[in-house]
């Protein structure tokens, strides 16, 4: 295998290419987006070399703390940006109750998939730490909003199934089983779905970065099977605590409504 | 069998202090609005007082588990809301959630001809018409024999005749099993004849009348 065709400055300012001539057929159009795109152009070109380098920069000087500082930093973004999408509709109970989701259904995949699955050494190697990690809180935060959408949706639409059920003499886990049952599906559907078409209707990113650096395209698939199976994991593990604890805070002690 | 001590429900009802006996038929008058409904909520631990004290049995309601009280203190609300699926589907959801045993075909059909409703099992409940839906309701309470019965205008939606005979038929099966009945209606002409004891709510009070 060959490895990796390095890019020139001038390479990637050929991929500029792309940009512009969208900006000439918007403008053309008079479709008023041309701010947004060259802002997002040049945003994210800033914030991956700016990531690049500190990658770089970590890379060389591995260290325990650099590595747990960064995945804590992941984890805070993560539930904050979950926050920010439902705001002043989460209450107190069920914005802890995202937090401890996301952090432990994360960390837990996390550590087993690094130290039981791959076996990195060390164990904060942050090659493997941290790129394996985004993909993990990214996709179970993915989850997650997606989760949190369909229970607050579930609660209000039913709200008045729920509370007949109750007054039949339900327990409140009977009473909302049915929403349960469909944010589950809710959540996890697109992860499930992704699985389905992977390797037929697209070639996942990780698997394409490896090839292009050189990697064995069986090595690679080797991976990729594993990380989706992480990712299905983690987004699972992070659900299913949302449900379990979550559901508990739309009802008092008392076992009524709030 | 219920006693209220210096109760207070938010801004919406007090009731300074009332009884309801066991094995008889008290009915809850009041106009639309005053809190009947609330008053009947609180005894079933749908909703707590805010201040005093509601006891069943001489234990306060706070102590007793909600779930264990509701299947024991059953309550059939004024609009009830039917549970996707079939007739016979939403006869046993009740029994479903307390997770006891099934009743066969022939038991349920009887349930329907006591609620004087003329549908097959496998009716789908969307095709059924208000009246109908609150007298399957009421047969999925009964199916439950549950020894108090807490009805909100259990013939709120039902034509006169119907409404008298679902009335009768309530009273005399609670009557006979010795069975506690708290009634909600807006009808004095009800009230009287089939309650051993009327409960009034005037200017969001509670309080006992004369029969």
């Amino acid at each position: 295998m060959n490895g990796i065709r390095e890019l020139t400055i001038v390479q990637v300012a050929l991929a500029y290419v792309f940009v512009l001539v969208v900006l000439a057929i918007v403008r053309a159009r008079g479709i008023r987006r041309e701010k947004e795109i060259l802002l997002a152009s040049i945003r994210m070109t800033l914030q991956l070399v700016l990531v690049g380098y500190l990658l770089v920069y970590i890379f060389e000087n591995p260290h325990p703390f650099v590595t747990v500082g960064i995945i804590l930093l992941m984890e805070a973004f993560a539930v904050f940006t979950v926050f920010r999408k439902f705001k002043g509709k989460l209450s107190g109970g069920l914005k802890r109750v995202i937090a401890l989701a996301i952090c432990s259904g994360t960390l837990l995949c996390l550590l087993y998939f690094l130290l039981v699955v791959v076996r990195i050494a060390p164990w904060y190697d942050p090659q493997y730490f941290i790129p394996i990690a985004g993909m993990l809180v990214g996709n179970s935060m993915t989850g997650i909003s997606l989760g949190v959408k369909s229970l607050l949706e579930g609660m209000t639409v039913r709200k008045a199934s729920v509370e007949e059920a109750l007054i039949l003499g339900a327990e409140p886990r009977e009473a909302v089983r049915e929403i349960i049952n469909s944010t589950f599906d809710a959540a996890i559907m697109p992860t499930i779905n992704s699985m389905l078409g992977m390797g037929i209707v697209f070639l996942p990113g990780m698997m394409t970065g490896q090839i292009l650096s050189g990697t064995l395209p069986t090595t690679a698939i080797a991976y990729q099977i594993a990380i989706m199976f992480g990712i299905f994991g983690s987004v699972s593990l992070c659900v299913i605590l949302l449900l379990q604890l979550g559901y508990r805070t739309f009802f008092n002690k008392e076992q009524q409504l709030r | 069998m219920f006693r209220f001590d210096s109760v207070t429900f938010m801004d919406i009802l007090r009731v300074p202090s009332l009884t309801i006996g066991g094995s008889r038929v008290t009915s809850l008058l009041g106009a639309s609005g005053s809190g009947k409904t609330t008053l009947l909520r609180m005894l079933n631990k749908m909703v707590s007082p805010t201040a005093g004290e509601i006891f069943y049995h001489d234990r306060t309601l706070r102590e007793i588990d909600s779930v264990f009280h509701r299947r024991e203190v059953c309550m059939l609300s004024q609009t009830p809301v039917m549970f996707e699926g079939n007739v016979r589907d939403n006869l046993l959801a009740g029994l479903l959630f307390r997770k006891a045993p099934l009743p066969e075909d022939n038991v349920l059909s009887e349930t329907l001809d006591r609620v004087h409703l003329n549908k097959p099992l496998s009716e789908p409940v969307d095709k059924l018409s208000g009246g109908e839906k609150q007298r399957l309701a009421l047969g999925r309470v009964l199916l439950l024999d549950a020894p108090v019965y807490l009805l909100d205008e259990p013939s709120s939606s039902l034509d006169e005749n119907t409404a008298v005979a679902v009335i009768e038929m309530i009273a005399s099966c609670v009557r006979e099993k010795g069975k506690t009945l708290v009634l909600v209606t807006h009808s004095a002409a009800v009230a009287e004849k089939y309650s051993d004891d009327i409960v009034e709510i005037r200017n969001k009070v509670a309080e006992r009348r004369s029969v």
